[in-house]
């Protein structure tokens, strides 16, 4: 215990006279955490469109108002001929070309039914499928606006689908009420079942609020990994590892030397993280702080172990490097942070199953978002304990004093 | 004498590479043993066997009467061990890697200080206690790398080339803590390539190609080799050497 002590007191001095330490350490991630949200941000904005109004009627002015008005869209054009919208689409004056027929107020008025068609430029995946989905979303949200201002109960249900092509050219064609065949007369009302969702937690799907307890994780990540790794394999490199190896130290208390603190660096760490996180973003954490740090102490624990692990078979700053960016990439793109573990083959869910950052981003998201407590995470907690376990006696057992 | 570090046959092999070839000696307390041989000889991988740094792949060896294979942990109480490699943290001050390293030998508090004030009386070091050693000039940190590996009172302890790269004033100065350090009753095991120091140590042993070529006094060794200084004797046996320097 008292060896432990004299450790911990040259680890921190150390530490706190390497201002180059405390800049990578404090000052990057704070940057990052307030830049990184910004761009990892799923809804999308500014969506150029261009109208083809070929009715020129009050209620295609009414749909054109509203979707202009939802924020999502920039009219860009409008035009009276589809030939000159796809050519805006094919100059990347516009992701979007919405068709509005002829005779679209009267059909819809006479036959209940008309036909919207849509043309979405897919060569930006992301944009042109949100942009069609909400795109859509307006339509039938238009569509049932109608409805109760005639005052009709006309069930006629709008079913728009988007397929959106992968060229402008492959357009797609959205019906705002194509199955009226055989539709009820507006006399006979018919019971009809329609699904809403509702998203709780996070009402308006801000991406950020999702994001960044998400991005705190993957900068507590690095540091715990990578610089408990390179501060040994320093150790190393300088020669000072074999005047240690060479007196009687017990192995554990100089790991524990070594993770004591890199773990009170990464607490520093996260708290400056929820520190931006509240005043760059707004976001205070729905749940128990103490069920937050209880955790995090956990997830560094394992962290921390995979780093000294790593460090153990590393001679070299460089090897270590090398090593770390192998699992923090692979962390970063299959934890969770951008893409959803459950939509991957069962055998990849099983391997990161074993990533200690993918249950310590669901543990920050349930827990910040949702206010879960001790009794909702206790098996994502006891996995990164599991998993902390075996690599810090791994890391104990392959360091080795004698060779 | 009692004798402090024995060694019987001690072998060391990397793969097909025999590193250091049967040895056999005996270091009696409170010698001054100098450990010679060219670079690649054999010499350093011969003293981390010593150290309980390295496993012996055959043999048997004991220091301050613990087993070198089994009770390496308690060979390290008992010794004191200043590798080539510079060792003492370039950014802590002197007084704390004094205080280091007594600290994780287990010293106390009190003990630690009055050790801090002792030692940098004696390396005349009172004013450099709280500079950083990476802005001490080289031959300090020589000297006090030394008496922080002798700071828990070792029975022994191992100088690897201590004074490497270190002018002849301050070799003699290393030199004057060695003998303070021996009267003490503290064995030293050195490795130099200065034959001027071979002439300091008590005996010497010479190693080529990872064999011990010879060993005894300095006196004797000349007289065998009919040499007039170490220098003749090490180059008569060192020059049929097979074994490249490193």
């Amino acid at each position: 215990m008292k060896t432990l002590r004299f450790l911990l007191e040259k680890e921190f001095r150390q530490i706190l006279r390497n201002r180059q330490i405390l800049r990578t350490l404090l000052i990057a991630p704070v940057i990052q955490l307030i830049l990184l949200p910004l761009a990892a941000d799923y809804s999308v904005k500014n969506i150029s469109i261009v109208v083809v109004d070929n009715d020129h009627s009050p209620i295609s002015q009414r749909l054109i108002n509203k979707i202009t008005a939802s924020g999502h869209f920039r009219l860009t054009g409008y035009t009276a001929s589809y030939n000159e919208a796809l050519t805006m689409v094919e100059q990347d004056q516009a992701d979007i070309a919405l068709q509005i027929p002829t005779n679209f107020e009267r059909d819809l008025v006479r036959e209940n039914a008309k036909q919207l068609f849509i043309a979405v430029n897919a060569i930006e995946g992301t944009k042109a499928n949100l942009g069609g989905a909400y795109l859509n979303t307006i339509i039938r949200d238009y569509n049932a606006d109608i409805r109760i201002r005639w005052q009709s109960p006309n069930p006629t249900a709008a079913a728009p689908a988007t397929n959106p092509g992968a060229t402008p050219s492959t357009a797609s064609t959205i019906t705002a009420a194509p199955a009226s065949h055989g539709t009820p007369t507006a006399n006979t009302p018919v019971p009809q079942i329609t699904a809403t969702s509702s998203n709780w937690y996070n009402p308006y799907l801000n991406f950020k609020l999702y994001m960044v307890p998400a991005i705190l994780v993957v900068l507590v990540t690095a540091m715990a990994a990578m610089q408990s790794a390179f501060n040994i394999v320093q150790e190393k490199e300088s020669g000072t590892i074999e005047q240690i190896n060479v007196t009687p130290i017990k192995k554990h208390w100089f790991i524990l030397g070594k993770m004591i603190p890199f773990l009170v660096l990464g607490i520093i760490l996260f708290t400056l993280g929820l520190l931006v996180g509240w005043l760059f973003y707004g976001i205070i954490p729905v749940g128990n702080l103490l069920v937050l740090y209880a955790s995090l102490i956990v997830y560094l624990f394992a962290m921390l172990g995979l780093g000294l692990l790593l460090a153990t078979y590393s001679g070299t700053q460089q090897q270590a490097m090398s090593l770390a960016f192998f699992f923090i990439n692979i962390f970063n793109m299959m934890s969770g942070v951008f893409t959803a573990i459950d939509s991957m083959p069962g055998w990849a869910q099983a391997i990161v199953a074993t990533f200690p950052p993918s249950h310590f981003i669901k543990i920050m998201r349930m827990v910040v978002l949702k206010g879960s407590g001790f009794s909702d995470i206790v098996y994502p907690i006891t996995a990164m304990a599991a998993i902390g376990l075996v690599l810090n006696t791994w890391a104990v057992l392959n360091y080795r004093k004698t060779n | 004498m009692p004798t402090v570090i024995t060694t019987d046959k001690l072998t060391k092999r990397f793969g097909a590479f025999i590193a250091a070839n049967e040895l056999t000696f005996e270091v009696e307390k409170g010698e001054i043993f100098g450990f010679l041989g060219a670079n690649g000889a054999g010499k350093t991988t011969a003293m981390r066997m010593l150290c309980g740094l390295l496993s012996p792949s055959s043999g048997a060896a004991t220091v301050a009467g613990f087993d070198v294979y089994t009770q390496t942990e308690k060979i390290k109480q008992n010794i004191g061990y200043m590798s080539q490699k510079f060792s003492l943290y370039d950014d802590l001050t002197v007084s704390e890697n004094i205080r280091f390293y007594a600290g994780i030998y287990g010293m106390s508090i009190p003990a630690i200080k009055t050790k801090t004030t002792q030692l940098l009386e004696e390396l005349q070091l009172q004013k450099e206690a709280k500079t950083l050693v990476k802005e001490l000039p080289l031959g300090w940190k020589q000297k006090l790398a030394f008496s922080v590996s002798i700071v828990h009172d070792p029975s022994i302890v191992f100088l690897d080339e201590p004074t490497g790269g270190v002018d002849p004033v301050t070799r003699r100065q290393f030199w004057d803590l060695i003998y303070a350090a021996a009267d003490k009753g503290v064995t030293i095991f050195v490795t130099t390539h200065y034959m001027d120091e071979a002439e300091y140590c008590n005996r010497v042993s010479i190693m080529v190609d990872g064999v011990i070529s010879a060993l005894d006094s300095p006196a004797k060794l000349k007289e065998q080799y009919n040499a007039h200084n170490m220098e003749d004797v090490f180059y008569e046996l060192a020059r049929n050497a097979k074994r490249k320097a490193d």
